[in-house]
């Protein structure tokens, strides 16, 4: 039985490489609003503010949201890559989290030792990672390329290899950052399958992305955020309808301004 | 979940990471860190393998497609040591068969502990991309660079093995307390890649003062030099650390047991180190990914 819990989470990044008195840091502070102090006195950057939520088994949930609006941290954080600086952050069940690409992947060393250092990074035993090396060969139809240097693939063999590695792994608890969807990952039928095949075996999916027709295809609960915090959090349709609407609006705007 | 394909078979069952109960927040108190560090400690000890892994591919790495190897290493530090020890026994009126000896074990742990210091600094600055993109023990990257540069230092052996045998110097059975003094260095050298590592990370002009400090302690300790040189002024040794962790290690393979005092100095400074990379460690485990 997973979850995923988030209570009144707060991130904030130190700014330490200026002075709190700078006359730049005063008018970016006066233009985001998302520039604060914190106990000490120092300039931190809000990242996320007052963050709360709760995910069960079967909850599949994405993260809409400009860029910027603190997606990405909200992962990390939910990995525990990023302590909490206010709030609690807890978790249970086995935790993916797709947030990087390149994770994994040293293109100096050979197919297999990449794929051993991924499954050493996600903490498998040596059953797991013969197992995770067997499915990830047969995925990526690599053949005797998994014994050279992923320098010297194609990118084709590449993207093959990263992906099949990234699916390979099956947690209770998926996160997924959109770079993951982007691009030509879904190139093929066999990947499209695959990755919905990781996606459903999944108690827990948080999905981080712009794109609104997976959205509403995978999801069954949206968190919508602006500026570190959450603007709207409830069903697929009410939050993505709302969202849309807003977008819309504002690109309205933007034209009637441009005219 | 309708607009998914159906149920897909696949041939072996797929593996599934080991389970997690995370539980973090903000505000703790320091016992509380503490409890967290200990864990962390502990974790590590379950990435025993990818420390391995990663500290072999990183030597590996640095060395593929060369036709010697790491043993480039071996052979840089021995023609390092032939040159010092003929330029040096005459400098220093120092007899060659009981000088090279001093020199070659010397010079071998001056490089282990210089390269470490070095690295210990980029503990956490090089590790980044792993930080920011999965949670991981951080006494891991500690551990990759020690593992590291040991395997180094097992190559540079070879150089100390190559002189004794020449000079005929045999070690005694005294040559065995070199055996809890290495153990002693290990802790020693993990403390300083979490010390050096946070305080670097958050610090980035440290590593250019951390190899000053290190150059000058090059000159000022009995590397080159015999301590027996200071006559006089050797009273003031015990107070440098770096004569006396040298010494503890250095003294036992060349057959002259170091005595209470240097030993008293080594553990001392040593308590000293680990007592610092502790506090510090708990203080700022969890605020490291922020300062990467």
């Amino acid at each position: 039985m997973a979850t995923v819990q988030a209570e009144e989470l707060a991130i904030e990044f130190p700014l330490y490489h200026a002075s709190a008195r700078s006359l730049k840091k005063t008018v970016l502070a006066a233009a985001s609003g998302r520039l604060g102090q914190d106990t000490q006195h120092r300039v931190v950057v809000q990242a996320l503010r007052d963050i709360s939520f709760r995910l069960e088994s079967g909850d599949r949930m994405a993260l809409i949201g400009q860029n910027g609006a603190g997606k990405t941290t909200l992962l990390r954080a939910l990995a525990g890559v990023y302590e909490p600086t206010r709030g609690r952050v807890r978790i249970r069940g086995t935790v993916n989290a797709l947030l990087d690409p390149s994770l994994g992947m040293n293109p100096e060393l050979t197919g297999r030792e990449n794929v051993m250092l991924r499954g050493l990074y996600a903490g498998l035993d040596a059953r797991g990672i013969a197992r995770l090396e067997e499915d990830v060969r047969s995925f990526a139809g690599l053949g005797d390329f998994m014994e050279l240097p992923v320098r010297i693939y194609s990118s084709g063999m590449s993207v093959r290899l990263a992906f099949a590695l990234a699916t390979a792994i099956r947690p209770e608890v998926l996160m997924m950052d959109e770079w993951f969807l982007a691009g030509d990952a879904a190139f093929l039928e066999r990947a499209r399958v695959r990755l919905e095949d990781m996606v459903r075996g999944a108690e827990i999916l948080i999905l981080s992305t712009h794109m609104m027709p997976i959205v509403e295809a995978w999801c069954t609960r949206v968190i919508w955020m602006e500026q570190g915090r959450v603007r709207a959090d409830g069903p697929t349709a009410d939050v993505l309808g709302a969202y849309l609407a807003a977008d819309h609006a504002a690109a309205a705007a933007q034209q009637a301004n441009a005219a | 979940m309708s607009a998914l394909a159906p149920e897909h078979a696949l041939a072996p069952a797929p593996p599934t990471p080991p389970p997690v109960v995370l539980d973090l927040r903000s505000g703790l108190g320091f016992a509380a860190r503490q409890r967290s560090a200990v864990q962390d400690f502990a974790e590590a000890l379950r990435y025993r393998r990818l420390v391995w892994t990663l500290g072999s591919l990183d030597i590996r790495l640095r060395y593929r497609g060369s036709a010697l190897g790491p043993f480039w290493l071996t052979l840089s530090t021995a023609i390092m040591v032939a040159a010092l020890g003929l330029i040096y026994s005459r400098l220093l009126h120092e007899d060659l068969h009981s000088y090279l000896p001093y020199l070659a074990l010397s010079m071998v742990l001056w490089n282990f502990v210089n390269t470490l210091v070095a690295e210990a600094c980029l503990t956490f600055t090089q590790a980044e991309m792993l930080v920011r993109s999965l949670r991981m023990p951080f006494a891991v990257h500690a551990a990759r660079v020690v593992v590291r540069n040991v395997l180094v230092l097992g190559h540079n052996v070879l150089v100390i093995v190559l002189v004794l045998a020449i000079f005929r110097v045999v070690p005694g059975p005294g040559a065995l307390l070199a055996i809890p003094a290495f153990g002693l260095w290990l802790v020693d050298a993990f403390a300083l890649c979490l010390l050096l590592g946070a305080f670097c990370a958050r610090f980035r002009d440290i590593p250019p003062i951390v190899a000053s400090v290190m150059q000058i302690a090059f000159f000022v300790s009995p590397i080159i030099w015999r301590p027996g040189l200071l006559h006089h002024a050797a009273w003031i040794l015990p107070f440098n650390p770096f004569y006396t962790l040298f010494e503890i290690l250095r003294g036992p393979v060349l057959g002259n047991l170091p005595g209470r005092l240097v030993w008293a100095s080594a553990l001392g400074y040593s308590a000293v180190l680990l007592a610092a990379a502790w506090l510090l460690f708990v203080r700022v485990r969890g605020r490291i990914a922020f300062w990467l």
